[in-house]
């Protein structure tokens, strides 16, 4: 155990050339998956808080219902649509990147939603009523309802890498664990295990710690910044 | 409301999006480039496990300018995206199954190129005491005493499939076998996984002697049973015909079977006397003599 755990912190500090690369890919795929989902997905919730229209409150629970979706299930969905005899087979995307992209974006959309949905009630009716009142149009008053949340944007969108960087399904299921390619750090911490490399699957278990470490940190850093102001 | 409160998070946020604008195009060309086009290969776990790919699959770069993708599956998953064109080529190890998806026409030819041989792997004091028997005795006598914990594949993997044909040829029910107590252990991972679960649990299994070797060190677990004509273990290459890149899946078909693949398969894992893990056989009848 301990000689494992030695082996596994050496290789870090040797940037090892695989950890690594690993590594830099997860954080790649997740974030460019939460930037995806954020400019597809915040804008929807905030056309959803902003306008009024039958089933909203139901619409808005149904989102924050679905925040425990299970990745394997996204994995599975994305998969079938994906796959060569699938709607989108023609695409060609099953085990490319961009697959994972796809669907960790999907994934992580009911996080995006919702939390979004939350942040903007936060701010509160005065805001946009005094936008309003001192002759803003409805969209200006929309926007300066976002700008006063900017500090809750952050936590939103580092709750949405979190569960993206941190799933294994969809990278899976979609991605194939293609060495150099789809190859991501939960895939990889599965493979690791299976094919008996003990010490790589910690070292990358190590290093998965630390990016959800960091995350959860700076989404906490955040929140004190928007309570502040 | 200062100005520098403004400036955190909304950097942070133009970061990840300036980040994804570089990202995204980033990845894309892989994709795109014409001239490096990518082939992929579904591979049964337990050439994978071994290892053999990585120099498999560094050797046919070099030759052929042509990016590998190699997806893990057991046989029966690898067959399924052959047959759906999610792949381009498949190497498995299951003749029924192979011949199954050619009588289909998901591919035109099986190329068998390399074998080796199934092995009952188990504790080293064999409690069940099948060290002698056939593999078909042996299986009828831990589902008689149905005591000692076999680890069965459980993925319909080329592995699984054959485990299965042996409890057939045993005479007994293999669907029956599944249900028959706690002594059958169905995994439903691959073969390198499967093996360290066997070993955690003191369990016999059904594994090829190149992931068993390929882990040995690691295992508390014994060859016990390694003679009989039910564990040869043939590997073959099939160019699916939905392949979305036909050249790339016959130059690797034509690279495993060629001298350079056979020459690399053969050397693999041979430092040490006694474990050569694959025999290469391209063009051969395989090794159809189970004697030895």
């Amino acid at each position: 155990m301990r000689e494992l755990l030695v082996e596994a912190v050496r290789r870090i500090a040797a940037l090892d050339p695989e950890v690594m690369d690993i590594t830099l890919r997860t954080l790649l795929l997740s974030s460019s998956a939460t930037v995806l989902s954020c400019l597809l997905f915040g804008p929807l919730a905030a056309t959803i808080h902003f306008t009024s229209f039958r089933g909203k409150g139901a619409l808005i629970g149904l989102v924050q219902t679905l925040y425990s979706v299970p990745t394997v299930l996204i994995g599975l969905l994305v998969y079938l649509v994906l796959s060569r005899s699938g709607p989108l087979g023609g695409l060609g995307l099953l085990f490319t990147p961009q697959a994972i992209v796809a669907g960790q974006a999907l994934l992580i959309a009911p996080v995006v939603m919702g939390l979004a949905i939350t942040t903007l009630r936060g701010v509160g009716s005065g805001v946009s009523d005094t936008a309003l009142g001192l002759g803003a149009s409805r969209l200006q008053a929309a926007l300066v309802v976002v700008q006063q949340a900017r500090h809750a944007w952050a936590t939103v969108v580092l709750m949405a890498f979190g569960r993206a960087v941190s799933e294994v399904g969809v990278a899976m299921m979609v991605g194939g664990n293609i060495r150099g390619h789809t190859r991501t750090l939960t895939t990889a911490i599965s493979l690791g295990i299976g094919r008996g490399d003990n010490a790589e699957a910690v070292a990358l278990g190590i290093m998965l710690l630390v990016v959800a470490l960091a995350v959860t940190f700076l989404a906490n850093v955040a929140g004190r910044l928007s309570r502040g102001t | 409301m200062t100005r520098s409160s403004i400036a955190g998070p909304g950097r942070m946020l133009s970061a990840l999006l300036l980040l994804s604008v570089v990202v995204l195009p980033a990845h894309a060309p892989a994709q795109a480039k014409p001239e490096t086009p990518r082939v992929r290969v579904a591979t049964t776990t337990s050439l994978y496990d071994t290892g053999l790919w990585e120099v498999l699959e560094a050797a046919f770069e070099a030759g052929a300018a042509c990016d590998l993708d190699l997806i893990c599956a057991g046989t029966g998953r690898a067959l399924e995206w052959g047959a759906s064109g999610d792949v381009d080529v498949v190497v498995t190890h299951s003749p029924t199954q192979e011949a199954a998806f050619i009588a289909a026409r998901h591919g035109r030819e099986r190329v068998a190129f390399a074998y080796n041989y199934f092995l009952i792997v188990g504790p080293a004091t064999d409690p069940a005491e099948i060290g002698d028997l056939s593999p078909e005795d042996a299986f009828r006598m831990l589902s008689e005493k149905a005591t000692h914990p076999f680890v069965s594949r459980g993925d319909d993997s080329g592995t699984h499939t054959r485990e299965r044909s042996i409890w057939k040829a045993a005479g007994l029910d293999p669907v029956r076998i599944r249900d028959s107590g706690r002594w059958y252990v169905e995994a439903g991972l691959g073969m390198g996984s499967t093996l360290s679960m066997a070993a955690q649990l003191g369990a016999y299994t059904l594994t090829d002697n190149g992931t068993f070797l390929a882990y040995r060190d690691d295992l508390d677990l014994m060859p016990i049973v390694i003679r009989g004509e039910a564990l040869l273990n043939v590997y073959a290459v099939i160019v699916c015909t939905r392949a979305a890149n036909p050249e790339g899946a016959a130059a690797l078909s034509a690279f495993l079977t060629g001298d350079a693949g056979q020459d690399l398969i053969g050397a693999y894992g041979c430092e040490s006397p006694g474990s050569r893990l694959f025999t290469p056989c391209a063009g051969t009848d395989c090794g159809s003599d189970p004697t030895r």
